[in-house]
């Protein structure tokens, strides 16, 4: 960042603070269908097998796509001989860089609001190989076994040249990024290496995370077709409109000939974003005029969709004998490449979680000759976490004092690093709730002391953090028809996370509807530009665009209903939505339902578009979630294995829209949790810069008897800063499982151990 | 070639290589059976022949022709569910929904498995006639179905709701 931005930004900031709080949302007090136990309203479409995904859509005429990947992470392509596949049986074509149609490179996610691309690199446009896995040919063929077979066919020679596959070598080289998501790599307040050398306890360790894929159960697939230079992409998506705006930019044509739909999502977790196959598929549909499938199989997903990256990071911490922190020093580097953006935030818990007398934070990314890495589950935080929550319990273990204690001794009563007041904080709440859940004070604090036969028995615990965003932006439409039914439209994302099913209830409150009287759209670029699905933020920014659209739809309805309405002459601030209809908040008898409305003004129906007002609310407040993960494990002497027994989930996250679906995704959070700490990890070969592990029999996600019954509690106080007093749920579920689970280990084996995932071999 | 697939007979001209999955995906348009990784390795594409459960993604479609095979689309319809597929909505048994259609079919097979007697990695007493229905002999049967986005504890309960309520009315019926 530029001197000049920073002082804009301070001053943005200045100006922000002084600015007064919007008035809190009026939904947030009131008890209606949010707050409900509504099951999935997708549910009876997704059970019977009938929720139509990407890679369903029928068209006739199909071609099927196979994708051939480079087997050399640098160097360039010398032939290529695709004689063989195209000649095969019911091959339609072979694309290569020699005759893909001429593109533009992508423009990278974060560049611009609408951009999209994981990395700069052109796709398909010459010759040069960027990573080991990079697409090299796409065969299109009347079935998919002609296509696979064909692929096989194809000769490639490279000319190989040298590349950075070793992360030591790479590290050599590290360097601060430009910044981490708009905040700066480097933070340090006081001298924070000199307290911590005077400190009375400290600890001061290197902790490692592996990369990580996020391996959703529906492969990558697009089903495309062109039809006029107008493109259709049935894809599996969370930012239909940047993909759609990406691809349109790639192509060269307006940015309304490309639509992109995507009703259902098979798991996403930051992995279903832009990629090359959506571009891939678009190109080789383009040269063949033929609508065209393309499934990645599950080692091209490996090969040609980033995960989270590898970090190295160190955690050092200085206390005082009163148990408050002197020093915190959180500083790390992760592997990325010179063609993306995403340098892993892992630095994020530690700017907002304690407070200490000085801190130094700082990011470093090494670069390396690899697929674009990206963003999963709770970027940064479910990493970082780890490393900085084993330290506070390396820490409490140094002083003698209960972990819990200890945290509550280094709350902050502002943000630490940015000063800013806290918008929502009851984290001491969370750990309260959750011990007394857990049964914390039945635990022994000596490590290696419960054992069941050759079983040894430990518990842990751990913050949970995930900052509260909600993005610029979104707007949303409602149509209001005269029999009293509303559409609310905003192009978002279902994968899994329960957006159709809360937006509903969302809906019908802020209406005053039943919930069968409301419909929601979503997942389409035709209809009003929602969000991404990401950094948790989905739903505060569609709540925010719903309600602008649903204040401009009262004030055209108060219009429309003219002075012979028992409503005339009231102002809309003066009216609650109730009953399928607007009524007084001071005199419940002047009320008039929509319908009324509607009729008398001759209308069949009432179509409003709005978009939400900026989120003044995350510069002015440091928002962010927060929850205390406790489990228990079971660690086999003899074989080093260990299974989690039991854990609880305690949560700090502003107000819970839906119990059923909320519990969901944080057991779901959790679980991914309990893959990162013991079995997770993406093999990556230092020597060729090739991923070993590319299956889901490699590369071992939790199943099911992985998983025991995970209590999730909450505290459920609304934020009063946030749309419907809600926080978004999809990552902070995943943060500082690592750590609760490491943490537990230790207190069963008296084993710290620092580097990720925790298997076997570790604990001998 | 003949198929029979959820009781209706089918006649389909495929190519020799292509899987039962395939068949059923990209040739019958009987897409609630997934693709996880067309590997044997997430259970996504479990269906039922002859009433056992099979990764369809392992098995070539010419050599399943006159089985019965059920898939999700003949088990229940979104008017008429069976009874799982409701516990499955009640007991938030899913998120995304992707692995739903094979966690469900495998379940229904997997209750057959049990009520057999065949015994399990986790069952104690190989000699006992009646398997119990306990947590983990179901979590340890249901472990080659992959959840990613994580719906394990529903999955079990909704499992559990269905066939203890139908064990306990069958053993009413029988007293
Ligand atoms: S698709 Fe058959 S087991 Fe994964
Ligand atoms: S519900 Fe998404 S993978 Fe199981």
């Amino acid at each position: 960042m530029s001197i000049l931005d920073s002082a804009k930004q301070a001053m943005m900031g200045a100006i922000v603070r002084l600015t007064p709080d919007a008035p809190p949302d009026p939904l947030i007090g009131r008890h209606g269908a949010v707050g409900s136990q509504l099951s999935r309203i997708d549910g009876p479409l997704k059970v019977a097998g009938k929720a139509r995904f990407a890679a369903e859509v029928p068209y006739d005429d199909l071609l099927f796509a196979a994708v051939l990947f480079s087997r050399v992470a640098r160097g360039r392509i010398t032939s290529l001989d695709t004689s063989g596949a195209k000649a095969a049986p019911g091959v339609a074509l072979v694309m290569t860089y020699q005759n893909a149609p001429r593109m533009g490179a992508p423009k990278i996610m974060g560049e611009s609001p609408m951009a999209g691309g994981p990395s700069n690199l052109p796709v398909m446009q010459d010759d040069r190989i960027h990573w080991n896995g990079q697409p090299v040919a796409v065969v299109l063929a009347e079935t998919q076994e002609q296509a696979d077979y064909a692929k096989s066919l194809i000769r490639i020679a490279y000319e190989v040249e040298p590349a950075i596959t070793s992360f030591e070598a790479a590290k050599a080289h590290a360097h601060p990024p430009e910044s981490v998501l708009g905040e700066p790599p480097a933070l340090e307040t006081g001298d924070a290496e000199a307290a911590l050398a005077e400190a009375a306890f400290r600890v001061d360790n290197l902790y490692r995370t592996p990369r990580h894929n996020h391996n959703a159960i529906e492969l990558h697939a697009v089903t495309v077709v062109w039809d006029d230079g107008s493109l259709t992409i049935h894809d599996a998506s969370q930012m239909v409109h940047q993909t759609a705006w990406t691809i349109a930019d790639m192509f060269g044509i307006g940015e309304d000939k490309v639509r992109v739909i995507s009703p259902f999502v098979g798991g996403g977790f930051g992995g279903k974003c832009m990629w090359y196959h959506q571009v891939l598929a678009a190109a080789a549909s383009k040269l063949a005029e033929r609508p065209v499938r393309l499934v990645l199989s599950r080692e091209g997903v490996f090969r040609s969709v980033g995960g989270r990256t590898c970090t190295e990071q160190r955690v050092a911490l200085g206390a005082k004998a009163d148990g408050t922190l002197a020093a915190l020093i959180h500083t790390g580097v992760v592997a990325m490449t010179t063609h993306n953006s995403c340098p892993e935030q892992f630095s994020f818990p530690a700017r907002h979680l304690y407070a200490a007398d000085a801190i130094k934070l700082a990011q470093e990314v090494a670069d390396m000759d690899m697929l674009a890495n990206t963003f999963m589950r709770a970027p940064g935080e479910s990493v970082g976490t780890f490393a900085l929550e084993s330290a506070i319990d390396e820490l409490a273990i140094a002083m003698n004092i209960d972990p819990i204690e200890l945290r509550r001794r280094c709350e902050p009563e502002k943000d630490p690093t940015s000063g800013a007041e806290f918008s929502s904080r009851h984290i001491i709440e969370a750990y309260r709730r959750g011990g007394e859940r857990f049964g914390w004070h039945r635990r022994n604090p000596v490590p290696r002391s419960t054992r069941d036969g050759e079983w040894l028995i430990g518990h842990g615990v751990a913050t949970a953090t995930y900052p509260y965003y909600r993005m610029p932006g979104a707007g949303a439409r409602i149509t209001l028809s005269a029999d009293g039914h509303a559409l609310v439209q905003i192009a978002t994302h279902e994968m899994g996370m329960g957006t159709a099913t809360v937006q509903v209830q969302h809906a019908a409150d802020r209406l005053g509807l039943p919930i069968h009287q409301v419909s929601f759209e979503y997942g389409d670029t035709t209809l009003p530009m929602g969000t991404i699905a990401g950094g948790s933020n989905q739903t505060a920014s569609v709540v925010a665009a719903v309600r602008a659209a649903s204040d401009a739809l009262f004030d055209e309805l108060l219009r429309l209903a003219g002075n012979s309405s028992p409503l005339a002459g009231l102002k809309a601030d003066e009216l609650e939505a109730r009953d399928g209809g607007l009524v007084s908040m001071q005199d419940p008898t002047r009320a008039e339902n929509y319908a009324a409305i509607l009729k008398r003004a001759g209308r069949d129906e009432l179509a409003i578009e709005a978009s939400a007002p900026p989120p003044i609310e995350v510069q002015k407040y440091s928002m962010h979630s927060y929850g205390a993960q406790f489990c228990e494990v079971r660690v086999n002497e003899t074989t080093g294995e260990t299974r989690v027994s039991r854990f609880v989930g305690s949560f700090d996250t502003g107000r819970i829209l839906n119990p059923k679906t909320a519990a969901s995704q944080f057991r779901g959070g959790i679980i991914m949790g309990l893959g990162l700490a013991l079995t997770e990890e993406t093999m990556f070969d230092e020597r060729t810069g090739r991923i070993m592990n590319p299956s889901l029999a490699e590369y071992h996600v939790p199943v099911h008897l992985d998983v025991p019954h995970i209590e999730v509690i909450w505290n459920d106080i609304p934020d009063p800063h946030s749309p419907l007093g809600l926080h978004g749920i999809g990552e902070i579920g995943i943060t500082g499982v690592g750590a609760a689970v490491a943490n537990a280990i230790f207190n069963a084996t008296g084993k710290r151990i620092r580097e990720l995932p925790i298997t076997l071999d570790k604990l001998l | 070639m003949r198929f029979i697939i959820n009781e209706h007979s089918i006649e389909a001209d495929v190519d020799v290589r292509t899987s039962l999955l395939d068949l059923l995906r990209d040739h019958l348009g009987l897409t609630g059976t997934k693709k996880g990784c067309n590997q044997g390795a997430c259970g996504a594409c479990t269906v039922l022949v002859d009433g056992e459960r099979i990764n369809s993604c392992l098995a070539l479609a010419v050599q399943y022709q006159d089985r019965e095979i059920l898939t999700i689309e003949g088990l229940g319809t979104i008017g008429d569910l069976h009874p799982l597929q409701a516990a499955f909505i009640e007991y938030d048994g899913f998120q995304c929904g992707y692995c739903t259609p094979g966690q469900i079919c495998s379940a229904v097979a997997m209750i057959g498995e049990i009520r057999r007697g065949l015994p399990s990695a986790l069952t104690e007493d190989l000699a006992l006639e009646q398997i119990g229905f306990s947590e983990d002999e179901i979590r340890e049967r249901m472990s080659g179905n992959l959840c990613r986005c994580g719906a394990y504890n529903g999955i079990i309960e909704a499992i559990r709701a269905t066939y203890a309520e139908e064990s306990a009315q069958e053993r009413e019926a029988a007293a």
